[in-house]
């Protein structure tokens, strides 16, 4: 991968990051979305759906409640969704593809975590401007902290890209595992962290109500599948 | 009293700024400073305008600490607007500050992330279960999740202004209790719909592999909601991930 295709998945990343949580959270930064784009950045869109929605089921249980600590969905699917269209083909592309994007997940969410200090930081250096209700102060931190988030996910996306891809390379040479099993593992165990969530998590009500209405769902798969 | 007047403008740019109310977010004053930089367009019509002294004074209590959910952040924002242009006394809107965080962060969680985002993530799932299209399944999912988010910003940002400090009855509305409860329901319904054609598509579109699949992701499903409270089911499968890519790479 050349700069010329890594530069708009960087930008693509960095927009992806800031959507998370700073500007506009209008979802692009979903797993479904991000990879999608990624994908047909990267040469196929049909295979940034497909590790899209492998992630979508397991974006499932992100429930993105304030303060608490989560995975960075927008970053980590541009990641996967990057990676797996360029080696799509290959036996274990897909495995490789979603391991680096939960991976990316666990260090773009830190990566969060340490971006909300530095405002924190910032706030408490300007916090005489505030209460003096300086809107230049107001303003800084409010720019300041969207283009350091912008920032932010562009680095991500850069340096797992650049280290996750020629892993990628090495390793789907070497995969001997049956490409059909394997991916079929992957899906399986997303759908098994889905199914989890969708049980556990939703406030649908009693458990009673819950099965019933995954039964119906299922019985109109099996008819119209 | 009716509501103090706010120009197209005014509400434009406010509404356009509660997109970016997370900008600033931090441990500190977590949503604070996006509060004040939402509300400070309606406060340049205080006396004295963007020079004067009650605007800076408000603009210093509006940028003080605060926390909602960024979609019903409006809500707040509209509300105080109106109490400092009412002129309002800065005690008894501290106090009107502090009781309005928790309904707002409780009632934005439970209606957004733990009901509409998931019915919207399914949706697009099950759109792609049905071999949809990349486009097609994204603008699924786009459109479906941003009419609700973007109007849900926009009545938050009218009730505020509106009611001002009355606001809490119109969070208390039956539709807004109820509607979690719904979305949910059909969030649970469409994940039995989704879910199974979305693997069935996912391993190839063989029939009996997905089924073998199916059965196995069940009973995985078993046990991430057993283990889910002590650890997130997602750093359970980065870890069986993990592991099979360590036993496709050196078997």
């Amino acid at each position: 991968m050349n700069l010329a295709e890594l530069l708009p998945l960087v930008l693509l990343g960095a927009v992806c990051g800031l959507d998370a949580v700073s500007f506009p959270q209008a979802m692009i930064s979903r797993p479904i979305v991000a990879a999608t784009a990624a994908g047909a950045l990267a040469g196929s869109a049909g295979d940034g759906l497909l590790i899209g929605a492998v992630l979508e089921l397991i974006a499932l249980e992100t429930l993105p409640f304030g303060a608490s600590r989560y995975p960075e969905w927008g970053t980590a699917s541009v990641v996967g969704g990057a990676l797996f269209a360029q080696q799509g083909a290959h036996a274990g592309a897909l495995p490789l593809a979603v391991f680096a994007a939960l991976g990316a997940a666990m260090v773009s969410g830190s990566s969060m975590v340490a971006h909300r200090r530095l405002i924190g930081r910032a706030a408490r250096r300007a916090r005489a401007e505030l209460e003096n209700g300086s809107r230049q102060a107001i303003f800084r931190l409010q720019l300041g902290g969207l283009v350091a988030d912008l920032i932010r996910g562009g680095i991500v996306t850069a340096v797992l890209i650049a280290v996750f891809l020629p892993i990628q390379r090495a390793a789907v040479e070497v995969w001997t595992a049956p490409a059909v099993i394997s991916n079929a593992i992957v899906v399986g165990l997303a759908a098994a962290v889905a199914g989890g969530i969708v049980w556990n998590a939703l406030p649908a009500g009693r458990r009673r109500v819950r099965g019933a209405l995954i039964a119906v769902g299922v019985i109109a798969a099996v008819l119209v599948g | 009293m009716g509501a103090p007047v706010v120009s197209t403008a005014t509400w434009l740019a406010t509404y356009l700024r509660l997109l970016a109310v997370q900008g600033s977010w931090n441990y500190e004053t977590m949503l604070g400073n996006g509060i004040g930089f939402c509300a400070e367009p309606a406060l340049r019509s205080l006396p004295g305008g963007a020079n004067g002294r009650p605007y800076r004074e408000a603009l210093a209590r509006n940028a003080r600490y605060f926390n909602a959910h960024p979609y019903l952040a409006g809500v707040a924002v509209g509300a105080l607007a109106r109490a400092e242009l009412e002129g309002v006394d800065p005690a008894t809107i501290e106090r009107f500050r502090a009781a309005l965080s928790s309904p707002l962060g409780s009632l934005g969680d439970q209606l957004v992330w733990a009901s509409w985002l998931p019915l919207c993530s399914l949706l697009s799932l099950a759109v792609f279960g049905l071999g949809a299209s990349p486009l097609a399944v994204v603008l699924v999912f786009l459109l479906s999740f941003n009419v609700g988010h973007l109007g849900l910003r926009a009545w938050g940002l009218a009730v505020g202004f509106r009611r001002g400090l009355g606001v809490a009855s119109a969070l208390s509305a039956p539709v807004l209790r109820r509607a979690p409860l719904y979305f949910a329901r059909g969030a649970t319904a469409l994940a039995g719909f989704a879910v199974p054609l979305t693997l069935h598509r996912a391993v190839g579109g063989d029939l009996s592999l997905a089924l073998y699949t199916a059965a196995a992701a069940f009973a995985g499903a078993l046990v991430v909601g057993r283990v889910a409270r002590r650890s997130q089911g997602w750093r359970l499968a980065l870890a069986a991930v993990a592991l099979l890519v360590l036993y496709g790479v050196t078997r």
